[in-house]
């Protein structure tokens, strides 16, 4: 069995009080507590401080380009699912520069999961808006205030009836991990939208301004129920739900594809004798 | 002996079903066969036709003029008839062209007519086209009739049948009513069968071949030909492919396929080849063995999507930000197209660097015959090293330093107790972020100035085909080939000439195997002949040898040289 001395990677680089330290430590407690070894995981991820998590672990890392964690993560799958692959992104990198990689995996339901750093604000690249920044938000780049609605992913994620959709708060570890541990369990495109106070940037959705109003959906509630899940997906003020707000049993795009049912494609030996049949269609 | 035939229609009036059917007969009777196919942008309508080239030598290029002008439509008519020999024919139904034509070379036969009468689906007019045309030339029905068994296999006994006796109706009215087809001169090769390849699927099957087993693309002509063909293929050999969101996704798919452990290779042209730079710099950064099919279409934006050029040289070659080792392919015919993309595999997979194989509209469509391609010369060198691999590794570094450049390419989740760990940040050999410009140093030094001059090493000379001494010296790249070559032929009475084909074109071949560069230097007349309007690769040579052509041909009208053309255009020097 792992432990959490398996998992301890390099030295974080985030400032001091990031909401990142709860998710690197809830990430990895998760992976133990499911019984996952380092070598059975890939984390992939994009740019900004979320980034980054994946060296500050001890898994295959792939830490590719902004807004690209997506396709890699899916194709990574494909090549071999055998692995748990953990797409791991911020709110720019998932919702602003891969948005259409973000409504496309959807689509897909690679049996992934994908954690966004949501912070609400551009963090690396020293606070300008983020597609979730509060309209009315002012910034260098906003002097008249963040004119758009914010994106709302979990609304988003629902109407396309994403196979797993979650919110969790890194103010409160352990409920985090709860949701982390259901979304790298269940079977088909997971999405946990976490709410990750920047301490340096966001000035109005601090800890403290989360920890008033966050709460956990109630113990009865249906995540079945997909025109439910969508109204309470709507809700954000003086309350903020947290919880698994959806989830459905849809085939995943690896269980679609008949040729790597027996083994990973990965595990599949190549040999010119199995394909030189081929010329003769062409004769 | 020689013949061409051109079939012309609308979009959708099946030209594509004449054309193939026409010259899978003549390549399995024996004939050596060129088409290349003319269409517009659009589904249904428009003018399009499809060009047939057979003889019973070595052809490589198309024809202006035709012997046989097959007419689905008046439009037809109207714009090729100019482009038929004297002694040829044009074949027509005048109740579908609503036009009667009177003069010798125009035969009347009821396409339509007979496919409601014989066939009793007037959808089968195109199978009595083709078989007037083979009555034409008087070669035979057998070929035509086993063509006809497969190509409707899954549609059952009748509509084969019903094929068949069209066929044989088109056939003989075409016989019977073509009083200047007494004396065929058309004589059928000695029992032989050829294979029929077009470049596209010739890509296709060499990836196949060389152990793809991920494909990914955002369908996009003239490269589609290459995402159909690996999706028919993908059940039958185990491949995995993709159709994506857009092209940003498909050259980060191929990525994370191929960092996950299988070869992976992705397809575009220009345009969608645009978006990908992005992902090209992240292979560079992670080492991140891909290929890339680049099929290039006039442009610049949306261009002539449909049509041909060769001007995406320098964008492939100058494409992404920062500096890392890439080589550019470009095949001159899908046999070259074939074992390129094999060996791109192999140097994508040998040193982790992406390898274009850069080709156009016009190779692409083309269908050539050959013998069939021996097998014996293509490589599989498996490169990713697994638990076994690894057994002496106590620890494992992705992108440990060595004297070649070249780190262990471990599979993820296949190398036992060993991580792997892959950034686009600068990183230091386990692959983890750094900033400090000593770890900066060693790999830049490691994934570029390494690795180049042994890829340099790799690269095969350019052909010289004609005299070995020449005065004359006519140099092409990629799809120019075929059409040069046979120029050569025509001219080398009269002159000393030759044809330098480059299909390696970057990096440039090193000049220790054959001394290129001494050769032109040594002609008295050096023409770069390239499908560009400023002559990219007459530049490329002049950056990196210093050596200046005498003269360009030029052609960006979106169209092929085709051999007349291009002999008109060296008039003016020779």
């Amino acid at each position: 069995m792992p432990t959490s001395e398996d998992y301890k990677g390099q030295v974080p680089a985030w400032c001091p009080g990031c909401g990142n330290f709860n998710i690197l430590s809830t990430v990895e407690e998760a992976l133990v507590e499911l019984g996952i070894e380092p070598r059975e995981v890939l984390m992939v991820s994009g740019i900004g401080q979320s980034g980054k998590l994946p060296h500050y672990t001890k898994c295959h890392t792939f830490n590719g380009l902004h807004g690209r964690t997506l396709p890699v993560a899916t194709a990574a799958k494909l090549a071999n699912h055998s692995l748990h692959v953990i797409a791991v992104a911020g709110d720019g990198d998932c919702y602003g520069e891969g948005g259409n990689h973000f409504l496309h995996a959807i689509r897909r339901n690679p049996n992934i999961t994908l954690l966004v750093h949501d912070n609400q604000i551009y963090g690396l690249t020293k606070g300008q808006a983020s597609p979730t920044t509060a309209q009315g938000t002012h910034t260098k780049i906003q002097p008249y205030g963040v004119l758009e609605e914010p994106l709302n992913p979990l609304a988003l994620a629902i109407s396309q009836d994403c196979s797993f959709v979650a919110r969790g708060f890194a103010g409160d570890p352990g409920y985090l991990k709860e949701l982390m541990k259901a979304a790298i369990s269940h079977k088909g495109f997971s999405l946990l939208d976490i709410l990750q106070p920047c301490v340096t940037f966001n000035k109005i959705n601090t800890f403290r301004w989360y920890r008033d109003r966050v709460y956990k959906l109630e113990e009865e509630y249906d995540p079945y129920n997909r025109l439910k899940a969508f109204e309470r997906s709507l809700e954000w003020g003086d309350k903020i739900p947290n919880g698994i707000f959806y989830k459905n049993e849809r085939e995943t795009l690896e269980e679609g594809i008949p040729t790597i049912q027996e083994k990973p494609l990965v595990r599949q030996k190549f040999s010119i004798e199995d394909v030189k049949h081929e010329i003769d269609k062409f004769y | 002996m020689e013949y061409t035939l051109r079939v012309g229609g609308e979009a959708g009036q099946g030209l594509q079903t004449i054309g193939g059917a026409l010259a899978q007969v003549f390549s399995k009777i024996g004939f050596h066969v060129f088409t290349h196919q003319d269409y517009m942008s659009r589904v249904r309508g428009g003018h399009n036709f499809y060009q047939i080239r057979f003889s019973e030598k070595e052809i490589s290029a198309s024809r202006d003029m035709v012997d046989i002008l097959l007419a689905l439509d008046l439009d037809t008519i109207e714009i090729h008839r100019k482009s038929v020999r004297d002694d040829g024919f044009i074949l027509y139904d005048s109740e579908i062209t609503k036009k009667k034509f009177e003069e010798p070379e125009f035969i009347d036969i009821p396409f339509k007519k007979i496919a409601l009468d014989v066939g009793k689906k007037s959808v089968m007019a195109n199978t009595v086209a083709t078989g007037a045309a083979l009555g034409i030339l008087d070669l035979g029905l057998e070929t035509f009739r086993n063509v006809l068994r497969k190509a409707f296999e899954k549609k059952g006994d009748e509509v084969i049948q019903g094929n068949i006796a069209c066929a044989e109706a088109g056939y003989n009215y075409a016989r019977k009513n073509c009083p200047r087809c007494e004396a065929p001169e058309i004589r059928e090769p000695e029992n032989r069968r050829l294979m029929l390849i077009d470049g596209v699927n010739a890509i296709g099957m060499g990836a196949l071949m060389s152990g793809c087993k991920f494909y990914s693309g955002y369908p996009m002509t003239p490269s589609t030909g290459i995402l159909n063909y690996m999706a028919s293929r993908a059940e039958e050999y185990n491949l995995v492919v993709e159709q994506v969101e857009d092209e940003i996704s498909a050259i980060n798919m191929a990525i994370g396929a191929s960092f996950a452990g299988v070869r992976a290779m992705t397809g575009t042209s220009g345009g969608g080849f645009a978006l990908m730079v992005e992902g090209l710099s992240l292979a560079g950064m992670t080492e991140t063995p891909i290929v890339i099919a680049e099929m290039q279409r006039p442009g610049p934006a949306t261009g002539l999507p449909t049509r041909t050029e060769q001007a995406d040289l320098l964008f492939v070659l100058y494409a992404a930000h920062g500096e890392f080792p890439r080589v550019i392919f470009e095949p001159g015919d899908p046999k070259q197209a074939f074992y390129l993309t094999n060996r791109a595999f192999e140097l994508a997979e040998k040193y982790q660097i992406p390898v274009f194989i850069q080709s156009d509209q016009y190779l692409g469509d083309t269908e050539w015959t050959y013998e069939k391609f021996g097998l014996e010369n293509i490589i599989y060198n498996d490169y990713r090293l697994r638990e076994k691999d690894l057994e002496g590794v106590e620890v494992y570094k992705r992108f440990k330093y060595s004297s070649t450049g070249i780190s262990l390419l471990a599979v993820p989740g296949e190398a036992g107790k060993h991580l792997v760990v892959a950034d686009s940040d600068e990183h230091d050999e386990e692959g983890h972020i750094i900033e400090d410009s000593e770890t900066r140093i060693k790999m830049v030094q490691k994934r570029m100035l390494k690795k180049l001059p042994l890829i340099k090493k790799e690269i095969e000379p350019p052909l010289l085909y004609g005299d070995s001494s020449p005065k004359i010296v006519l140099v092409g790249r990629g799809s120019t080939y075929g059409v040069i070559k046979e120029v050569v032929d025509t001219i080398s009475k009269d002159h000393k000439v030759a044809m330098m084909h480059f299909s390696q074109v970057y990096p440039l071949p090193e000049r220790d195997k054959f001394d290129y560069i001494e050769l032109l230097e040594n002609a008295d007349l050096t023409i770069c002949i390239e499908n560009t309007a400023t002559g990219q690769f007459a530049k490329l040579m002049r950056a990196e040898t210093g050596f200046e052509f005498s003269h360009q041909i030029l052609r960006y009208d979106g169209r092929p040289f085709t051999i007349e053309n291009l002999k008109e255009e060296l008039h003016a020097y020779i």
